[in-house]
């Protein structure tokens, strides 16, 4: 099999061996599901070394017919676009098998969930059929719920279930209806994604229709990625998961719908693109300063993180907002290096909660002393929240805003001023309360991660951002080419005329390589 | 005639008919077998139909008897859904008192009935055919005669059968008067004609009448009333075929009627159709939420359903039709499983409250995952059956979108019917896996056969989810019988 089939093709396995294997065989069905996910995690960095960067186009391309008669196709292949998400969604799946060794009551169904939802979403991510898009990512809608309600925390764990689950099945339900819209219009008479694209762009939809469709996309996928409304279930949900959920959610499958955007609606919709933006650009507004205002003032660790990782998709859909080679290119890597970050912080948390059994800011403190190596893991992750350099979202964000500046030069004077100063407010507020202080006396008993094996997902995740932080390259040299391609086939760099008057430069930004 | 083409008929009345001799000479602690000797039997009679030809359109009994693709494809339906009931039935003896192979046999002959609402091609057909399931289901669901609940919900289901009878007989009258016929066929040519009787209030009154009667069956809104009593009265068992036999046999009928014989486009019926399907679709969703009975839920959530197949009819089109006949498939094996669960775990209490099923996720974990799994497929998630019957059915409503904005508002309808029953079906597991565990009853004790049946229906509800090319093509030939517009 192709490395691309077995980065998501291992886990789904992994969770099918685990059905088989008695429950009482602990070590055996732990030891399966960080089998499979290492297996994928190798597969997914051979993939991002074997990735041609030359070639445009999709790689490593798998087509098994499914339904021929509706044009349903198992059609599997990266670009430079989902080529750094699957590798960071390879990283953050191993980091949250690797951290569930808190869980000591029922691993069986525990373990086969998390296998399913990751095995689910690492497929959303290869897929280039829209049927399987959708399925894939549907696939961990039911785990999300069980793990939540069944391994969650918090007093509000039933209400946040249901909260989450009703809200992502409508995000996806209406998003749906988008695609199949899309399917029914393109003429193609095919989900596959290639085949519409190509349609589309020999003879793009009316605009009506554009008009139609465009929408159910924008909020279907928006609500998935916890847009400026609709966000309202990413904190709670977050905050009640446990560990490896949390993991999974905030770090990889909440960058499905941002995905879908960029995959589906951009490149084939982009008249009604060009009217959307403007709204895009409002409520991502709204993502960046409410998010991160509600974030200053949350008491629970959790909450705070999940506000805040609610207001760092803001970025994402600026850089989508602003149809710029340099904007999008800067959105997929804010989707990576958030994605390794929320993983990073919802791990130490889960960390945390599991010494303490609390994550109310007001009883901790002062942890630092007890917790040398975890305080100093979350006090980097909170640094790279902030946008410092160093870490991967800071290139990340500086090209969103670059990108952005030439059409919507307010909302980046906003978005700069949120990310800068409201970021370090809250991430700053975090540190303090968390590791600084006295230590209250019933913390004396608490204990620093003992060992380096289960040092290991921390680590590998830190790693990860550093690494890009340090050489960005590593991501823009295959994003950039992906998304160049996009913009120019969908004429994101000729200015619209409805536009040209507002955009006086229309000459997209150019990286160095 | 060609008796020949009724051979799957008659094997099933045969059937019956033998079990109830067989009966005579059974001593009472082995009448449970006669149960698995009918279940089996039926099992063939489904491998059979396979061996029968239906692509070319046959005739019996002059015009009144059918035999296609579509007719086929439901008389499968039927077989594999009497066989697994019965399979449940022989689970539910032992809280009858005596009388086990009578209700054997009544399931059995209820499912001739239902094959024969199949085929019906003849007004006059179609009222026998679906008097001789309904009559049958006024005795099963009174069958638990000690229990109140059974004998109400049998009285219920008498009084509101009788009536969406007598509706449906005058509808027939009336139409027969305006028109002079009852066979379809000649029906569909006198359709055509321009200022035939579609324009006539009476021959409109007549269809009305016969759509009240066949909504009666299906469960739609507004002839929905008898529900949730009836289900959640009636013997598990007999609920599991009320849910899946009788409203399929309800949907054949509409289907041959509504789409070929009279048309909805030629009766201008389309809004009323669109608006049947939405409001049933909400009202069936909307009533679950507060509902703490299983079978009850389960009840309202059928008229959901129902909601959710008229839609496919409303479409008018060959994609909308497939759409219903997966869907309903679908549906088949997913309420088999979960009334086959509900059945099972709720032997011990008697009651059916949902909070009953607490920590059913520890006691018997294998049960859990089927009902979990019927949820779930009831529901609409992948990647099981209910989640590809759905979709195809909004692809077909978005298809007509095209031709009538209205369409547009009910696939909208039926995204936010999908999004709240999403509440009260993972409430169910919710109840499983950590809601308050309910008084200690031990795990469920599942003979082999039931488990079987479970794990067949489970196969189903996957393949149909996984693999659907094959039963895709299945429910695609059983529209193309019908001449659809679009």
């Amino acid at each position: 099999m192709s490395p691309l089939l077995n980065i998501f093709c291992l886990p789904l396995l992994g969770a099918l061996a685990i059905w088989w294997i008695p429950r009482n065989y602990r070590f055996v069905i732990r030891l399966v599901a960080l089998g499979s996910t290492l297996g994928s995690l190798i597969s997914a960095l051979v993939l991002f070394y074997r990735f041609n960067l030359e070639q445009t186009g999709y790689q490593f391309v798998t087509h098994i017919p499914w339904v021929a008669s509706l044009g349903i196709a198992l059609h599997f292949g990266v670009d430079g676009i989902n080529l750094p998400l699957m590798l960071m969604g390879a990283i953050v799946t191993f980091a949250a098998v690797c951290v569930s060794r808190i869980i000591k009551e029922r691993e069986k169904e525990y373990y086969l969930l998390l296998l399913l939802m990751s095995g689910g979403i690492l497929g959303a991510f290869a897929s280039l059929d829209l049927f399987f898009l959708y399925f894939f990512h549907e696939l961990a809608l039911v785990p999300t719920f069980i793990m939540i309600g069944v391994w969650g925390r918090g007093e509000r764990r039933n209400y946040a279930t249901f909260q989450i689950t009703l809200y992502l099945s409508l995000g996806a339900l209406i998003a749906l209806a988008g695609l199949v819209l899309l399917y029914l219009h393109s003429g193609a008479k095919t989900f596959d994604l290639t085949a519409i694209t190509r349609q589309l762009q020999e003879q793009p939809l009316p605009t009506n229709l554009q008009h139609l469709i465009f929408p159910l996309l924008l909020f279907g996928f928006g609500i998935l990625v916890s847009l400026w409304p609709f966000h309202s279930w990413a904190p709670l949900g977050y905050g009640s998961a446990p560990p490896a959920a949390a993991m999974m959610h905030a770090g990889v499958i909440k960058k499905f719908g941002l995905y879908g955007l960029i995959r589906v609606a951009l490149p084939l919709l982009p008249q009604a693109a060009w009217s959307w933006v403007d709204i895009l650009s409002v409520l991502c507004l709204g993502n960046i300063l409410f998010c991160g205002w509600v974030a200053m003032r949350q008491r629970d660790l959790n909450l705070l993180i999940g506000n805040s990782s609610v207001a760092h998709m803001g970025f994402c859909f600026l850089g989508l907002a602003s149809l710029s080679v340099a904007g999008i290119t800067g959105c997929v890597m804010v989707m990576v290096a958030h994605g390794l970050l929320a993983a990073l912080t919802f791990g130490l948390s889960g960390y945390l909660n599991q010494q303490t059994q609390t994550l109310e800011l007001k009883d901790l403190g002062g942890l630092w002393q007890k917790m040398p190596y975890v305080g100093a893991v979350l006090m980097m992750a909170m640094f790279a929240g902030c946008g410092l350099p160093g870490f991967a979202n800071f290139p990340g964000e500086l090209l969103v805003m670059f990108g952005a500046w030439k059409m919507l030069p307010m909302m980046v004077v906003l978005a700069a001023w949120g990310a800068l100063v409201i970021a370090a407010i809250y991430m700053l507020r975090a540190v303090r309360e968390v590791l600084h202080g006295t230590l209250p006396s019933k913390w004396t008993q608490v204990q620093d991660v003992q060992g380096w094996w289960p040092k290991v997902p921390f680590t590998l995740l830190l790693v990860a951002l550093l690494v890009f932080g340090f050489y960005p390259p590593l991501l823009t040299r295959p994003i950039e080419p992906a998304v160049t391609a996009l913009v120019r086939q969908a004429g994101y760099d000729v200015p619209s005329p409805a536009k040209s008057k507002q955009r006086t430069a229309p000459v997209a930004p150019v990286i160095r390589r | 005639m060609n008796l020949s083409l009724l051979s799957l008929e008659i094997l099933v009345v045969l059937l019956g008919l033998c079990l109830m001799v067989l009966d005579w000479f059974t001593p009472a602690e082995h009448k449970r077998r006669l149960g698995l000797v009918g279940a089996a039997a039926l099992l063939g009679i489904f491998i059979l139909s396979f061996v029968l030809d239906a692509s070319s359109t046959q005739h019996a009994f002059g015009h009144s008897y059918v035999m296609d693709n579509l007719a086929l494809f439901f008389k499968r339906f039927f077989l594999l859904a009497g066989a697994v009931v019965l399979l449940w039935a022989i689970e539910f003896t032992e809280r009858l008192r005596g009388g086990a192979v009578e209700f054997f046999a009544l399931i059995i002959f209820a499912l001739a009935g239902m094959m024969f609402t199949a085929s019906a091609n003849n007004l006059a057909m179609l009222f026998v055919s679906i008097e001789l399931v309904t009559i049958t289901f006024y005795i099963l669901a009174g069958f638990q005669r000690q229990a109140q609940q059974s004998l109400e919900s049998g009285v219920k289901y008498l009084i509101m059968g009788g009536l969406a009878s007598a509706f449906m007989v005058f509808g027939i009258a009336l139409v027969f008067g305006m028109t002079g016929t009852m066979e379809y066929e000649i029906l569909a040519i006198k359709m055509l004609n321009k200022n035939g009787p579609a324009t006539q209030p009476l021959f409109q009154l007549g269809m009305l009448l016969i759509l009240a009667g066949l909504g009666f069956k299906i469960a739609a809104v507004p002839f929905h009333i008898w529900v949730p009593d009836v289900y959640q009265g009636a013997p598990t068992p007999v609920t599991a075929f009320l849910a899946a036999g009788s409203k399929a046999a309800g949907i054949v009928l509409l289907l041959r009627l509504f789409l070929n014989v009279t048309p909805i486009s030629i009766l201008k019926w389309e809004t009323l159709v669109i608006v049947l399907a939405g409001i049933t679709i909400l009202y069936g969703n909307l009533c679950a939420i507060p509902q703490r009975n299983l079978k009850r839920m389960l009840g309202y959530s059928s008229i959901a359903h129902a909601g959710y197949l008229l839609m496919g009819v409303a479409t008018l089109s060959v994609a909308g039709v497939t759409a219903t006949l997966y869907y309903l498939s679908g549906y088949l094996f997913t309420v088999l499983a979960a009334f086959g669960v509900i059945s099972l775990v709720m032997r011990e209490t008697g009651a059916e409250d949902i909070a009953l099923l607490g920590g059913l996720g520890r006691r018997s974990p294998f049960l859990a995952a089927i009902l979990t799994l019927a949820m779930v497929s009831l529901a609409g998630v992948p990647p099981l059956a209910g989640f590809f019957g759905k979709f195809l059915l909004i692809k077909a409503v978005l298809q007509q979108g095209a031709n009538a904005g209205a369409y547009y508002v009910l696939a909208g309808v039926a995204i936010i019917g999908v999004i709240i029953s999403l509440w009260y079906y993972f409430g169910v597991i919710k109840a499983m896996y950590w809601g308050d565990d309910a008084p200690d009853m031990g795990p469920v004790e599942v003979s082999v056969f039931t488990k079987w049946g479970l794990v067949v229906c489970a196969a189903g509800m996957l393949i149909l989810g996984l693999m659907p090319e094959v039963p895709l093509a299945l429910a695609e030939q059983g529209a193309l019988v019908l001449r659809l517009l679009y």
